[in-house]
């Protein structure tokens, strides 16, 4: 137990200093692994401790990104300043959709999910409101600005973005132990018992549904300002899947299991650029082997035992 | 007037060939509860396999345009069907007794690795199908014109669906599908080997994709390597409209898709065309979650 603690320590510091030897290249490579996994960690609350089939949480990213990009461009306001409002905008946009759909059981909600992000990517390509840009989107989208700093090149995002996985992850293990996220592990496991015992399943789900939301329209927003140009081509269904399988080979419902598996899912074909056609085909077997020998992901959630105080 | 009929028509053409992807995505739900989203692929790979045959073999040119279209049809039934009994005891059949949400992660795998396989193979642009294969006139019937591909392309599916119809209806196979579909250990209690029969089921479901991606082709005359996925899709939402794991509600609800689609991008707006199936989906799912024919699937929702 000790020993596994080191590790884990080490591992973390070993990742803190490694954008002082690494290239400009792999530096952003791991900026994006860190964006991944946050995104996966927010959809982690729906489909990793609810259990919702949740296959259109790039529709929440798009939502927020756009929110971020079009206040951004049109009115100036600083990109940090527009994140909370980012997620604000998102986590509205999950609670109207949610409202209808969340009754449905699992493989519904999964195919309407895919339709929400798909409505989502054709609505951005159509100009809704003349506010999106159409196919081409947005650009020219500010930097962040950290108290007057300008975070520019790969390096600097390392540290924004690596500060902000650390909060993440320190708030929802925070969260995972709370009354609210043992009750989401509840409904999961049997929602008839979970109804039984005084939990309002509807609303949770809503709330799980929200929460993933708010998070993912956030990181939309640094999102949108690291690329400075966003177009509907980077919300498509495909993202969704990318985060859906990160949650699911890491370990859905383990938050080390899915920051690995945003490493290996997002990091690991980098690796394998100079395959560049060949390499999707083998990230499909790669898939299906995984699921066949570790049906659960790499870390499987970890059963915990609550001591009740018995009068 | 004139332009509702002609859609009218459109819409039939292009919603048989949903109804005939729909009920590869019914059937496999029906028996194995999982959304098998691999199944577009086979549907490209029916579409390329039929271009294949059609320019290496010249199919057509040595028996003549109809037993040469027979011919390519079954050899491209017989070889997608063979590729889709590969698929289920790969990446399907390890992961019975796993948790749903590993299936459906092991097809999303299934469906990159098909569609990257079809892209390596056959190269990322679109492919063109030789032109003059199928008689070019048009049928004139009230100042309407038909093409007659798209006659030939209703009557086809018309009659695999009728043929499937009577297969699962009448016959002892038929049966044991829809008990396999019910339970599948008082299926096994009553002698029915369900692995047999999941095979079988994966035989007719892409053969029926596979015949749906060679009609794609020689209709619009054009193939790609990613094509499979959004008919794939809108055929997942046709099985829904009509009631998932129910046979004849899979063919309803190709149709009506179609139909819904074709006079949607004509009257309502053309741009939006590809999000219309999505409405439809959601609609119907908020107002009546089983389907138009009611779902075959023993779970409530």
């Amino acid at each position: 137990m000790k020993n596994k603690k080191i590790i884990d320590v080490l591992i973390c510091v070993a990742l803190f200093v490694s954008p002082f030897f690494l290239n400009m290249y792999w530096t952003d490579v791991l900026v994006n692994v860190g964006i991944y996994a946050i995104l996966s960690l927010s959809l982690n609350i729906i489909l990793g401790y609810c259990g919702l089939f949740q296959m259109g949480h790039a529709a929440f990213y798009a939502v927020g990104a756009y929110t971020a990009a079009i206040l951004n461009v049109k009115y100036n306001i600083p990109i940090l300043i527009l994140m909370p409002v980012a997620g604000i905008f998102a986590g509205i946009f999950a609670f109207i959709i949610a409202k209808p759909i969340i009754h449905l059981r699992g493989d519904y909600l999964l195919i309407v999910t895919i339709g929400i992000v798909e409505i989502v990517r054709i609505a951005l390509v159509n100009n809704v409101f003349g506010l999106t840009g159409g196919a081409n989107g947005i650009f020219g989208i500010d930097r962040p600005n950290v108290f007057g700093f300008i975070v520019k090149t790969p390096f600097h995002f390392f540290y924004l973005i690596y500060f902000l996985l650390s909060i993440t992850v320190l708030l929802f293990s925070r969260f995972e132990n709370s009354k609210f996220g043992r009750a989401l592990v509840y409904i999961k496991e049997d929602e008839v018992a979970a109804e039984g015992s005084g939990i309002n399943i509807a609303k949770y789900k809503t709330i799980a549904f929200v929460i993933g939301a708010v998070w993912a329209g956030m990181i939309g927003a640094i999102f949108a300002s690291k690329m400075t140009i966003i177009s509907p081509d980077s919300f498509n269904f495909w993202e969704s899947v990318i985060l859906f399988t990160i949650v699911l080979i890491g370990g859905s419902g383990n938050i080390k299991g899915v920051i690995l598996g945003s490493f290996l899912i997002i990091g690991l074909p980098e690796l394998f650029r100079d395959f560049a056609s060949a390499r999707m085909l083998i990230f499909g077997m790669a898939m299906i082997a995984m699921m066949i020998f570790k049906s659960e992901g790499i870390f499987p959630p970890v059963r915990k035992i609550y001591k009740i105080a018995i009068k | 007037m004139e332009l509702f009929f002609q859609q009218l028509t459109n819409g039939l053409t292009i919603g048989s060939i949903y109804a005939l992807i729909a009920l590869g995505y019914t059937m496999v739900y029906g028996v194995m509860k999982l959304i098998n989203f691999a199944h577009g692929d086979l549907f490209t790979i029916g579409a390329y396999l039929g271009l294949t045959l059609l320019t290496a073999l010249e199919i057509t040119k040595q028996f003549g345009t109809f037993i040469g279209l027979i011919t390519l049809a079954a050899m491209v039934c017989i070889l997608v069907a063979v590729i889709g009994v590969l698929l289920e005891k790969i990446a399907y059949q390890p992961l019975r007794k796993a948790p749903r949400l590993s299936a459906v992660v092991s097809a999303l795998g299934a469906s990159i690795f098909l569609q990257n396989a079809v892209m390596l193979i056959y190269g990322a642009r679109v492919r063109v199908y030789p032109q003059n294969i199928l008689p070019s006139y048009t049928l004139n019937i009230l100042e309407l014109h038909i093409p007659i591909v798209r006659v030939l392309i209703f009557a086809t599916s018309l009659l695999l669906m009728i043929v499937l119809y009577l297969f699962i209806q009448k016959t002892k196979t038929g049966v044991a599908i829809r008990a396999v579909s019910i339970d599948h250990i008082a299926s096994k209690l009553m002698g029915i080997n369900v692995n047999k029969i999941i095979m079988i089921v994966f035989i007719i479901g892409p053969a029926l994709g596979g015949s749906a991606g060679l009609m794609v082709g020689l209709y619009y005359g054009q193939v790609n390597f990613i094509m499979g996925w959004s008919y794939g899709l809108k055929a997942f939402i046709a099985a829904i409209l009509g009631g998932i794991g129910n046979i004849p509600g899979a063919m309803l609800g190709g149709l009506s898709l179609g139909i819904i689609e074709a006079l949607g991008a004509a009257y309502f707006s053309i741009a939006w065309k590809d999000a219309i199936a999505f409405f439809v989906l959601i609609i119907i799912l908020i107002f009546k979650p089983t389907g138009i024919l009611g779902e075959r699937v023993a779970e409530k929702i």
